[in-house]
């Protein structure tokens, strides 16, 4: 059980603020991942949580008790650090137990948590094994055993999957998304990685110079993003995003070309247009809007990603489903999905 | 690639030579310190260079066990040897600790400070040293050679303990923290074991630099009961003769203890000890 709440958070280096103002309730059970880019502040607000970092300003609480000066021994979370941080002179079993061994647990409730947790993980038959011994898949199965072992009341997880390669991150990230569902426990998850994000979180919480962007469920980040950076964060290929202006009930783009837009639109402030890659589609001359030229085509067997060099507009990336007959070169004819139009303000706010 | 994998036979031979070279050049001292040591007096000048004496004796080992000094020089080189090698290595430890992972006001200041003591000769020092162990009633002890030894091995040591520090990641204290453990319980059960190599070599370093130090040993030093090793063999030379078999001998003795005390850190210093804590 672990209500987590953090009430206006702030970090500071002497005069260098790396975090600000942040507020984030997380309830019990949640899964919660921080994202932003490097250097966003992410780590070490998770580093705070964990009492690895000391808090500057603002109060942090779990189920209402004041976190802000306890020891990392006592606030009842475990990590999983990006190094995984294994104990090199310990055995697995030992390395999995040693909480239990640190608080004097009874040797049979440790020899069964550490069976329990092999067993999960696989890895009953390495227990005798060195972390020199293993592999990086199995050192990070060992991290996640010792966190595990512990059954505490919220796991933090630092980047886990960055060292990983990517088939064993997708293997790995599943693991992940099983293991919240069956504890049911509080989970805080940090990562630069969208995929990661949008795949595990029940909300993401958008980091970027150490303010929140904005916090809500993958699909809100995916369909109402907040801001600009939010928006062009969130999803990939990333959204395309060109300047543009209001006039009357549709949007002008700097070339003049009009695009008529679904509901209403803003009669002033907007300076920019948003549209995701999916969201263009490539057109007959009758049904298009504007036309370009195709600068690079990418065929991945289940989309296409062309990109297209428009005249006085700019370039666009369109991604089509499936084999689209378009090749490096070829005239193109573009149409925006009118209900799927962003709209951005001059300091990037999300206007619709 | 297969040129990449084997080397030729020509470059293995040369490799080995150049080894078998090298150690010729290092051992030879030994051996002829050894060969003499073994060798009669009446034969040490009249076979002079000769690689094998024609005939051996023992009669100097047991010359110098037990009709001269030896063995209380002895001792009391062991016992500034070890308490040197002992406090130093605990000083160093800790202040390699404290260096490594801890930001704290003056500490720029401390290290430079500490690299101006490594940086006089120590010709120059020798003089105000011997003032202050006079002025304190030391001279003549034992205690002063071991506080001297270890004011002037403190620094080299913190900075080899700092590195063995910074070489082990941050990232074990604070799993071992969050699992429980106190600032200092993360240190004894997780990265203490894990200095082990660097506590070693550092004892082992410290040791062989006290257990062969000469100049402060002469200048403070001057009865023959508390005498350490590389000063009583200076009794070896007389006004008129140099017992040179005795002195060899006196000297192979003294090798002994190097040798135990390597042979027993030996497996520490054996690297590797921290590799699959983190992905590398």
């Amino acid at each position: 059980m672990a209500r987590i709440e953090l009430q206006s958070i702030a970090k500071s280096y002497g005069s260098v603020e790396v975090l600000r103002d942040i507020n984030l309730t997380i309830e019990d059970g949640e899964f919660i991942v921080l994202v932003g880019p490097s250097g966003c502040g992410k780590s070490t607000l998770l580093r705070m949580i964990a009492g690895l970092e000391p808090i500057s300003g603002g109060e942090f609480t779990i189920d209402g008790r004041r976190m802000n000066e306890v020891p990392p021994r006592d606030r009842d979370m475990a990590m999983v650090f990006q190094s995984y941080a294994l104990y090199p002179h310990m055995d697995v079993a030992r390395n999995m137990g040693f909480s239990l061994e640190i608080r004097k647990a009874a040797a049979e409730d440790r020899q069964s948590k550490i069976q329990g947790a092999a067993k999960t993980l696989g890895l009953t038959g390495l227990k005798e094994r060195l972390p020199k011994q293993l592999s990086g898949g199995q050192r990070q199965r060992v991290a996640m055993g010792r966190a595990i072992v512990r059954d505490p009341s919220a796991f933090l997880f630092d980047e886990p999957l960055s060292n990983l390669d990517a088939a064993l991150r997708v293997e790995m990230r599943l693991e992940i998304a099983r293991l919240h569902q069956r504890l049911e426990a509080t989970m805080i998850y940090v990562t630069h990685d969208q995929v990661e994000a949008l795949t595990l979180a029940d909300r993401i919480v958008v980091l970027n110079g150490g303010d929140i962007q904005q916090v809500g469920t993958p699909l809100d980040l995916y369909e109402r993003p907040a801001n600009k950076f939010v928006a062009q964060f969130i999803g990939s290929p990333t959204m395309n995003v060109l300047r543009a202006e209001a006039k009357g009930d549709s949007i002008a783009l700097s070339g003049g070309t009009r695009i008529q837009v679904e509901g209403d639109v803003p009669a002033s402030g907007v300076s920019e247009l948003g549209i995701r890659p999916e969201h263009i589609h490539v057109a007959g001359s009758e049904a298009a809007q504007f036309s370009g030229r195709a600068e690079l085509v990418e065929h991945l067997g289940s989309d296409t990603n062309i990109h297209v060099q428009v005249d006085g507009i700019g370039p666009f990336l369109v991604r089509e489903h499936g084999h689209v007959p378009v090749n490096t070169g070829d005239e193109v004819g573009l149409f925006i999905d009118p209900e799927k139009v962003h709209l951005f303000a001059e300091d990037g706010r999300s206007l619709r | 690639m297969s040129a990449l994998r084997k080397s030729s036979p020509l470059a293995v031979t040369g490799k080995y030579l150049a080894l078998a070279f090298y150690l010729t050049f290092a051992l030879f001292p030994l051996y002829w310190l050894a060969k003499i040591a073994v060798t009669p007096d009446k034969l040490i000048f009249s076979e002079g260079t000769a690689m094998v004496p024609s005939s051996f004796t023992f009669e100097n080992f047991r010359t110098v066990l037990i009709a001269t000094d030896f063995l209380s020089y002895f001792k009391n080189s062991l016992i500034v040897s070890l308490g040197t090698a002992a406090i130093t290595t605990c000083v160093a430890a800790a202040a390699g600790y404290a260096f490594s992972r801890f930001d704290f006001r003056g500490k720029r200041l401390v290290i430079a400070l500490m690299l101006i003591t490594q940086m006089f000769p120590l010709l120059m020092i020798i003089a105000p040293i011997y003032k202050i162990v006079a002025a304190v009633g030391l001279l003549n002890s034992l205690t002063s050679l071991i506080i001297v030894y270890t004011a002037f091995n403190v620094p080299f040591a913190t900075f080899l303990m700092q590195s063995f520090f910074d070489g082990i990641p941050k990232d074990l204290e604070e799993a071992g923290m969050i699992d429980g453990c106190t600032r200092f319980e993360a240190l004894r059960k997780i990265i203490l074991p894990l200095t082990l190599p660097g506590l070693g070599a550092t004892l082992g370093f410290i040791f062989t630099a006290a257990w062969s130090e000469l100049l402060f040993a002469l200048m403070l030093i001057n009865s023959n009961d508390t005498m350490t090793f590389p000063v009583g063999l200076l009794t070896f030379v007389s006004k008129f003769s140099v017992d040179w078999g005795q002195m060899m001998a006196a000297g192979v003795l003294a090798l002994v203890p190097s040798c135990l005390f390597f042979i027993f850190i030996q497996r520490y210093l054996v690297q590797g000890l921290t590799s699959g804590a983190v992905k590398g």
